[in-house]
């Protein structure tokens, strides 16, 4: 067995995505990684998982049963656990780009982006205002007082600006759900952010007219395949990689960690191989910190096999469809995420659905998902574990060098995931991340 | 899916690569050069090498494990899509066969099931023998190994790796990545085994992916293009 260095820039801990982005980043800019995970693959809490690991992570079968048998090859079933897509033109494709961890992947267009509209996903835009409103977006500088149509930036709030452009309720839902992005609607009555808003619906149009339909796209072979290619990279550039591996201790100098004990297990039987290492700092996901973490919400999740693309969706390939929280009662919105066998995700005939929200009631959180289950149809399968909590650390890191991520949250995009990369990086590294050209100038060797 | 300019169809390859001194056997296919004290790996995302053969050009996209093989830590990833593999063993260390036969396994298990798996024991010009030639058949490689005093640190019989992998249907050859002995005839031997059917000629990840899926292909999407081919009429913003 290969010796373990005895000192490390950073310890990783967990490979999710945020940790393998991280990684890699680090790894790229020269610094020494062992990036560390207790399960025996990638991705933690952002893995796809065949549908037989499923089953047996939720446990919905009798004992002797085998259920995943009539679902053909159990690894042609890669089934997200995390309910994201990527938004074309967001930060998670630019640094993909700028890392040129593309080279692994292969994206796919999400078919259609869909918000609810009463009985079906159609929307009844009206649609010369949109078009006059969307016209104004693309115009907009907040530099410059005359696009403001008369408005105080400073001051008004979205419903100021919706009111100004005569636009209807649907409409309004659909700008700020499935454009802007917004989970609740308290962005409506917030003074002074309209510019923010402004800036995530051209985010919204930039990712459409990118490749026109809709504004996401998703890796075949599930989204497990982005934290793999981001340990590639950083392996690449010299990061070192140990799945199966318990963290026993963290070693610390005062407040201040500075290395840890930890054992691997051999998956062919060997002798379990304990160690230890110093570290500058240790980069981790919430679950290596139970103490150092608070829980800031629930989300429901249910993932759902289905034989059929969803209704109301021309048969779409894949879709995002949004229940707006006002349609229904609620004060989050229900997505739901539909991908097939189009991203090499499950065999043909199938789709995978994954419905989710945050929790608004501490019982009855099938009934919560209810509306999302009824646009579904007929369901085959449906796997619904308890709540998941959301977890956040307690502390940025700069007093015990322990940087921790937060979980996955209920948006239905990967631009949060990049905002705490972000704010990680810069709690840890005290500057704050660049994406642009991040390989250039590195010494890659190979390529073309 | 003409490629009008090449005389030739050219498809490509994904080639992983998987054991021990496996770098250097690519290094000296791609570049025609070797290092003797070679640092481990760093910072090459895949080589490219084509090979020529007289109906067609094989560009083999060649991915190396990046050292993530270590510790046992490969991800899925790796394996996926690739359409051969070359799986090293230092024919100079004993342990080595028995790590290679490993990976083997791991191939069969995690890969496509039509790859085509080369076994090859490096470090030829480090035994006393001066043909490299694969077909080295009758030469009494059970012997027990010779002294090394004669120059000879071989640990592994040619007869030994050459039954195994009769056994599991692998391409089988001896090379030096130092002299260059049966280095391009590997990558030759793999292109010319490598089935008509599952070649095509793009080249990019899921590359074995079968031709009756590229029809509805239009929506994949190359992020790396020009950014705003896409954006025409219709959205001002
Ligand atoms: C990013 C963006 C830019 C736009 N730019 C313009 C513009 O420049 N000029 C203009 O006239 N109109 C524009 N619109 C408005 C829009 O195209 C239509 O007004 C609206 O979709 C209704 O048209 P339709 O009934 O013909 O729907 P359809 O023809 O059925 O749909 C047209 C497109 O809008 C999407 N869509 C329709 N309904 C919904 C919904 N409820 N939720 C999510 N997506 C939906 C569909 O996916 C489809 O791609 C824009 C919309 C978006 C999202
Ligand atoms: N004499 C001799 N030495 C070789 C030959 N091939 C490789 N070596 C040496 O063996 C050592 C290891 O070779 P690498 O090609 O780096 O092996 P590797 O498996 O890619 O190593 P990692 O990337 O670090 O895992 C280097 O010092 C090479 O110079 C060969 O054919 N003959
Ligand atoms: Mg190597």
């Amino acid at each position: 067995m290969d010796e373990i260095a005895p000192e490390y820039d950073v310890v990783v801990l967990g490979t999710g995505l945020t940790e393998c982005v991280l990684s890699g980043v680090l790894s790229v800019k020269g610094k020494k990684v062992l990036h560390i995970d207790r399960n025996d693959h990638y991705g933690g809490e952002a893995a796809s998982v065949n549908i037989e690991a499923l089953f047996k992570k939720y446990g919905n079968y009798n004992k002797g049963e085998e259920p995943w048998k009539k679902y053909g090859r159990v690894n042609d079933w890669n089934i997200d656990l995390v309910p994201k897509l990527l938004m074309s033109s967001g930060e998670l494709t630019n640094i993909l780009v700028s890392t040129d961890v593309t080279r692994y992947l292969e994206f796919k267009q999400v078919a259609g982006s869909y918000v609810q509209q009463g009985a079906g996903p159609k929307a009844t835009v009206a649609k010369r205002r949109m078009k006059v409103f969307i016209e104004w977006v693309g115009a907009f500088n907040l530099a410059d007082p005359a696009t403001h149509k008369g408005l105080d930036m400073n001051k008004c709030n979205m419903k100021d600006v919706y009111d100004k452009f005569g636009l209807e309720a649907g409409t309004r839902d659909f700008i700020g759900h499935a454009m802007a992005l917004y989970q609740t609607d308290n962005y409506l009555n917030e003074s002074g952010r309209a510019p923010e808003s402004i800036e995530r619906i051209r985010l919204y149009g930039n990712s459409v007219s990118r490749y026109g339909k809709s504004p996401y796209i998703y890796p075949l072979y599930g989204l497990g395949e982005l934290p793999q290619g981001f340990a590639r990279l950083s392996a690449i550039y010299g990061g070192t990689y140990m799945l199966n591996t318990n963290i026993d201790e963290i070693l610390y100098d005062g407040t201040k960690a500075v290395g840890i004990k930890a054992t691997m297990h051999d998956k062919t039987g060997d002798e379990p191989m304990k160690f230890t290492t110093k570290c500058k700092k240790i980069l981790a996901d919430p679950s290596y910190f139970p103490g150092k973490v608070q829980v800031t919400g629930q989300l429901l999740k249910a993932i759902c096999i289905l034989n059929h693309p969803l209704a109301g969706t021309d048969n779409c390939d894949s879709a995002q469809l949004i229940i707006p929280q006002s349609q229904v009662g609620r004060k989050h919105d229900i997505y739901i995420a539909v991908v097939s066998s189009a991203h090499s995700v499950c065999p043909k005939g199938y789709y995978i659905a994954i419905v989710s929200t945050i929790a608004e009631t501490t019982a009855n959180h099938h009934l919560e998902l209810a509306p999302g289950f009824e646009r579904l149809g007929r369901i085959e399968e449906k796997f619904m574990g308890p709540p998941i909590p959301l977890y956040e650390p307690l502390e940025s890191g700069i007093n015990d060098n322990i940087f921790i991520s937060k979980s996955y949250d209920a948006t239905s995009h990967f631009e949060t995931t990049t905002d705490d990369v972000k704010d990680i990086y810069r709690r840890a590294e005290g500057h704050d991340l660049v994406v642009e050209g991040l390989r250039e100038g590195t010494n890659l060797v190979g390529g073309e | 899916m003409a490629e009008a300019t090449a005389p030739k169809p050219s498809s490509s390859v994904k080639l992983v690569l998987l054991g021990e001194a496996a770098s250097s056997l690519v290094l000296r296919f791609v570049n025609n050069d070797f290092q003797e004290n070679k640092e481990p790996t760093i910072g090459a995302a895949f080589l490219t090498q084509k090979c020529n053969l007289p109906t067609r050009t094989i560009k083999f996209e060649i991915w190396d494990t990046a050292g993530q093989e270590r510790f046992a830590s490969l991800a899925p990833m790796y394996y996926r899509n690739a359409q051969s593999a070359l799986v090293v063993y230092d024919l100079t260390k004993p342990t080595s066969l028995i790590k290679a036969k490993h990976w083997v396994a791991e191939l069969q298990r995690q890969a496509s099931p039509g790859i085509v798996i080369a076994l090859v024991g490096n470090k030829l010009d480090l035994t006393n023998e001066t043909s490299g030639s694969s077909n080295a058949i009758g030469e009494d490689g059970d012997e027990a190994a010779e002294p090394e005093d004669d120059g000879d640190a071989r640990k592994v019989s040619t007869a030994e790796a050459k039954t195994y992998a009769e056994e599991e249907g692998l391409l089988f050859f001896e090379t030096s990545a130092k002299n260059g002995t049966n280095v391009t005839e590997v990558f030759t031997a793999i292109a010319n085994a490598i089935p008509e059917t599952s070649l095509k000629g793009a080249r990019g990840p899921g590359a074995t992916q079968s031709n009756a899926n590229r029809a509805e292909d239009q929506s994949r999407v190359n992020l790396t293009g020009p950014r705003d081919n896409a954006s025409k009429e219709g959205c001002a913003c």
